[in-house]
């Protein structure tokens, strides 16, 4: 027999026993462990993961409510980690029962929108499809409102967008991913989606230390690492690559290490070239002139 | 007439919980489903109209019911089924077909009877009141 809900409400719930039973704790960790700093954006994260828990635990005791619109938008510069942390969302959506599967399925203005009269409503509708059932991770999603031009189909997607996001809360969780002053200006034209957005995550800029230990832990995931001194140059690299245009967090950071692995593998094979036998630890390690020979510090001598 | 076609039909009409459950069993085999609809149950009317092109990379139940939502609204008088697609070789074929909705009023079917050369006789089959409700 069923206990009814007031028998159940006596027993009440253990949270700690949902959240183990959940194993939500792993992503979390994973998280924090992955990422460096964003803590703002870690906390939001908990504070969802919690509340999905707690939705849970009242639907346990039989308290109706109705599901909750998980719907988010994550703004932030780019290289910032907007599109890591969907991947993570998902994960924990779908350990706390929010959506049935842990897929992504990342598109951008392309995918939704379709080049003549007719073709978008369809195009908009088969990626909304393809995504039921996850998270679907809409990138640069201000470029689907043009209003420059009037008849651009952008809109027609929103709109198909919107009425799937309101009316399939239970089967599609959306992520709208973008610049944060574009993506007002896009919020601001359409009102619509603002309103049906629950959490609204904005994702800082990394500061120049996060940034050290974030190309840290890049080059140790490669396999490779840094001495005292080309951990200094890194430093520095850093703070002059800030100040530099199209810097983009990470992302540069990446860039920057793969450029640093070019140049060292070149400056291997010419030293063996001149004859020296090259050694173990010198394949793993980041020299300062591997670093020092980049664009950054061009200019220096002026 | 209560028309029965395709697997399910001698049973009670499925509910949508129902109907998603054999959604799901459908795509855990790799199958791909569609959506098609008809005014006339001949059963020679093989083929019936397509609602959209098969769904080969929907992942997701809620995807095809929303498909099958979105023809009950435009065709809500018509026969409806669900068909499964199986694309593995050796099969290439319809593995799973199932109505999911039908008219409030069930076209019945006639059997007429022509003379032909020689006094040979025809028999044929011939849908009544279809398309009334």
């Amino acid at each position: 027999m069923q206990p009814t809900g007031q028998e159940q409400s006596a027993q009440g719930v253990d949270l700690q026993a949902l959240l183990a039973e959940a194993r939500v704790n792993e992503v979390l960790e994973q998280l924090d462990a992955e990422l460096v700093g964003l803590a703002p954006v870690k906390q939001r994260v908990r504070e969802i993961s919690a509340f999905l828990l707690v939705a849970r635990a009242r639907e346990m005791l039989g308290i109706q409510s109705e599901t909750p619109s998980m719907h988010m938008c994550f703004t932030g510069n780019p290289g910032t980690g907007k599109t890591t942390v969907a991947t993570r969302m998902a994960d924990i959506l779908q350990r706390l029962g929010c959506i049935r599967r842990s897929s992504v399925v990342a598109v951008t203005r392309d995918d939704l929108v379709g080049q003549y009269i007719g073709h978008t409503a369809p195009k908009t509708k088969e990626v909304l499809k393809r995504a039921m059932g996850g998270v679907l991770f809409i990138d640069e999603a201000y470029y689907l409102y043009r209003p420059e031009n009037e008849r651009d189909y952008g809109q027609e997607a929103i709109e198909i967008l919107l009425q799937v996001m309101e009316a399939n809360r239970s089967d599609l969780v959306v992520i709208l991913a973008g610049y944060k002053e574009r993506m007002q200006t896009f919020f601001s034209a359409n009102p619509g989606v603002y309103s049906r957005i629950a959490h609204h995550i904005d994702f800082p800029d990394y500061s120049a230390a996060e940034l050290l230990q974030i190309a840290e832990i890049m080059a140790q995931r490669m396999r490779y690492r840094f001495d005292d001194e080309s951990r200094a140059t890194m430093q520095r690299y850093i703070q002059r690559r800030i100040r530099r245009p199209n810097f983009s967090n990470a992302r540069s950071i990446r860039n920057a290490l793969d450029r640093a692995r070019l140049r060292q593998a070149n400056r291997l094979f010419e030293c063996a070239a001149a004859g020296e036998r090259t050694r173990a630890e010198e394949l793993t390690l980041i020299h300062a002139q591997d670093l020092l020979a980049s664009r950054v510090f061009r200019g220096d001598a002026e | 007439m209560r028309i029965t076609q395709g697997a399910f039909s001698f049973l009670p009409d499925l509910s949508d919980e129902q109907i998603r459950a054999q959604i799901d069993y459908a795509l855990r085999q790799g199958w791909a489903l569609a959506v098609e609809f008809t005014e006339d149950p001949h059963p020679r009317n093989t083929y019936w109209e397509m609602w959209g092109m098969p769904m080969f990379d929907v992942q997701d139940a809620a995807a095809v019911l929303y498909e099958v939502n979105a023809c009950r609204r435009a065709y809500p008088g018509r026969y409806i089924r669900l068909n499964a697609f199986d694309a593995t070789r050796g099969f290439e074929t319809v593995r799973l077909s199932f109505i999911v909705q039908r008219p409030e009023q069930e076209p019945h079917f006639e059997l007429t009877r022509s003379e032909g050369p020689g006094r040979r006789v025809r028999y044929s089959m011939r849908t009544i009141g279809a398309g009334r409700g």
